[in-house]
């Protein structure tokens, strides 16, 4: 069970500006990667072109998840395939409660499976929510909560932990979801990811700080410039990346690269 | 060439109706000579009114050419019995057990129940022909005097002049009616249907009451003439939930309003989603010190709905407070209006007021429109208002998609997450799942928003 991204082109639907110059990557269940590189270099667009963001056009390349093509797959499907984005900038939807959104997410999962489903049972779901609250230290008032609306930022991304954690995925994005956040938070999110890492569990880690990768370690590292994954490597990569900044990729895979690789 | 403009077969801009209609309607229900009286008074001055058009500056954006009055102005005839009325509409929504129900079908009495432990308390809660005949003395005080007048409009005095049925609640001082009132005014036939609503809670008195309005489906027009008067004493308490589903063929005109006395409470809720056309004044009267009046709106409007909601709170004395919130969405080809006004006379200091209608516009053909307005003549008040417009946007829709919500259901969520926010403050909830069902069924009805 894998996540294949084979040499993915990807441009802005509205502008038709091109983000991504042919990525590729694989995420294998059990498996952690760091997808790290400066503002810019595409990291979040390719995190949202994964759950199929319709502001994004693919132009050309493939990704399969589990062997089926996720470009044929609506983001709701792509979902219940067992593919999960942490957002980096959750939106706000006044008027759902958190509560009735993961219910809802949940149910329409069983519904999925079996038409005739009635969703999940509330007095089950109520246990289960309170249980993965409790592991996150999220009040249980949380849940009552429109979803995100007046959230600060650490309670926005314990927020998509806990939807990560009640959703159980296969493979999860996490997209810079150490911005923004304290140690403290930072503490906690991290364990939230760490308690459901294991075999069933591919993650991709998006950052550009080093950071979190104190917390979550990562299997493989790799790093993007100008819409390319241009090193990977362990997790000796992103302690290089710590100690040299960005200086020595630029001048590696700068301009030059490129308006050559533009002119072919 | 007015002989040519009156030949048979020419649609009609104004009711046919004469003097003489008013008289044999009123000797039909054997009325007292007062309230003949009364009608025939409000026939002068229905009579002496024009057909509001564009050019008046309430109806500027509401056209009703489309009203065939030929068909739309007969009087109904119909032995439909309680049997046509669907169990939906039948429904008590309000609070637990029933004071009384009132059913009205084609303007007929259907079914009458009255809690006697009420009755021993004075409390009334009848049809309006037999408190015309038993209560004739508060009648004449309060019907169409206080609260609704004659003058108010043309379709208002044509209403005083030819109601056909209606619903007295009265209750008496320091009486708290703990059980709700139900009243449903459900229509088979088309044609004219002019029902009242009266309303007279005494001072410290209680009570809560539920209206349905809804029709079954007819091919041919119907107008619906409507008047409502709520009228508070001092210190009085009440909660009245209106909610309006006419078939798409009925063009409602209705005067719906309420008068807060001093120390008073009331709290209005308004669920409009049926009609071909609505257009509904409903004005807030806070008259003493010390009141306050809330109204909570609800609406959607589809297909080629024009649902117009012209809403004023007015406060008449120092202290008092008023909070209105509509809430509406449009689809399709419909649209909405909104047009509301906050008044102070001079004087009336410390006044809170506050109005907001909030719009959710649910497609490229559809047109919602929201014009407050304050006019305030004293200066240590707190008065403010707001239109707010939004459509469905997609990042909360790809939000919820990306957790496993198919499409249709995110959009019904954030639909329904919109109207939240009103249906909070509806105290009844099987009256916020009514309002939540009526939502659905406007959005999953008919195949969704693509559909």
């Amino acid at each position: 069970m894998a996540l294949e991204i084979r040499d993915l082109h990807v441009a802005v639907e509205e502008t038709e500006e091109v983000i991504l110059r042919g990525v590729s990557l694989t995420i294998r269940q059990g498996e952690v990667h760091a997808l790290m590189g400066p503002n810019g270099s595409g990291k979040s667009t390719l995190a949202n072109v994964l759950m199929g963001n319709p502001a994004y056009e693919v132009v050309s390349g493939s990704i399969h998840f589990d062997g089926d093509d996720l470009l044929e797959m609506e983001p709701d499907e792509r979902s219940r395939a067992g593919l999960f984005l942490a957002f980096q900038y959750p939106v706000s939807i006044p008027g759902v409660t958190v509560a009735n959104f993961l219910r809802h997410a949940l149910s329409s999962r069983m519904k999925a499976e079996d038409p005739d489903s009635k969703g999940m049972p509330v007095p089950q779901f109520i246990r289960l929510l309170r249980g993965k609250m409790a592991e996150l230290n999220m009040d249980q008032g949380f849940a009552g909560r429109y979803l995100n609306e007046g959230f600060s930022g650490g309670e926005k991304k314990r927020a998509e932990i806990l939807q990560l954690a009640t959703l159980e995925p296969r493979v999860a994005v996490l997209d810079e979801t150490d911005s923004g956040l304290d140690i403290d938070a930072l503490r906690i999110v991290a364990e939230g990811v760490n308690r459901l890492r294991g075999p069933e569990l591919g993650v991709l880690v998006i950052t550009h700080y080093q950071r979190i990768l104190n917390y979550i370690k990562p299997d493989y590292v790799h790093i993007m410039m100008n819409g390319q994954v241009v090193e990977s490597g362990d997790s000796q990569l992103a302690l290089k990346l710590e100690e040299s900044g960005y200086e020595w990729l630029r001048a590696k895979y700068g301009e030059t690269e490129l308006v050559a690789g533009e002119a072919t | 060439m007015v002989v040519v403009a009156r030949r048979r077969g020419v649609a009609r801009t104004e009711p046919a109706w004469t003097r003489a209609d008013v008289e044999e309607l009123s000797a039909a229900r054997d009325e007292p000579r007062w309230l003949l009286e009364s009608r025939l008074a409000a026939w002068d001055i229905a009579a002496a009114t024009p057909m509001p058009t564009l050019n008046d500056e309430e109806w500027r954006r509401t056209d009703i050419r489309g009203l065939r009055w030929g068909e739309a102005g007969r009087f109904p005839v119909s032995d439909a019995g309680l049997e046509a009325v669907p169990a939906v509409n039948l429904e008590p929504l309000v609070g637990a057990g029933e004071g009384g129900s009132l059913v009205f079908v084609d303007g007929r009495l259907q079914r009458s129940k009255f809690a006697s432990s009420l009755a021993e308390r004075g409390v009334l809660f009848q049809d309006l022909g037999s408190a015309a005949r038993e209560h004739g003395g508060l009648l004449r005080q309060h019907l169409l005097t206080r609260v609704v007048r004659p003058g108010d409009g043309k379709f208002a005095a044509l209403h005083a002049a030819l109601w056909t049925h209606g619903v007295l609640l009265y209750v008496p001082r320091n009486v708290v009616a703990e059980l709700p009132f139900h009243v449903v005014m459900y229509n088979t036939q088309p044609g004219v249907s002019l029902g009242h609503v009266l309303v007279v809670l005494e001072e410290s008195a209680q009570a809560t009451l539920q209206v349905e309005y809804a029709s079954a489906e007819t091919e041919e027009q119907a107008a619906w003439i409507g008047a409502t008067e709520l009228l508070l004493g001092a210190n009085a308490n009440l909660t009245c939930v209106s909610l309006q589903d006419w078939n798409r063929n009925t063009w409602e005109f209705s005067h719906q309003r309420a008068r807060v006395g001093r120390d008073a409470n009331l709290d209005w809720v308004l669920g409009v989603t049926g009609s071909h056309l609505t257009k509904a004044f409903l004005e807030l009267d806070i008259d003493g010190q010390g009141a306050n009046g809330r109204m909570s709106g609800f609406f959607f409007a589809d297909g080629r709905q024009m649902l117009d909601l012209d809403t004023q709170q007015n406060h008449n004395a120092p202290l008092t407070r008023s909070d209105l919130l509509f809430k509406g969405a449009a689809r399709d080809h419909a649209r909405t209006l909104w047009q509301g006004m906050i008044k102070s006379l001079p004087g009336m200091q410390r006044i809170d007021g506050f109005q907001a209608c909030r719009n959710m516009l649910l497609g490229d053909e559809a047109r919602m429109d929201a014009i407050p307005g304050l006019e305030i003549e004293a200066d240590d008040v707190k008065c403010s208002h707001a239109a707010t417009f939004g459509t469905l946007e997609e990042e909360p829709i790809f939000y919820l998609m990306s957790r496993g919500i198919s499409r249709p259901e995110a959009e019904l969520m954030v639909i329904k997450g919109f109207f939240d926010e009103l249906l909070e403050r509806v105290p009844f909830e099987r009256v916020r799942e009514r309002l939540q069902a009526r939502v659905e069924s406007k959005i999953v009805g008919s195949n969704g928003l693509r559909g």
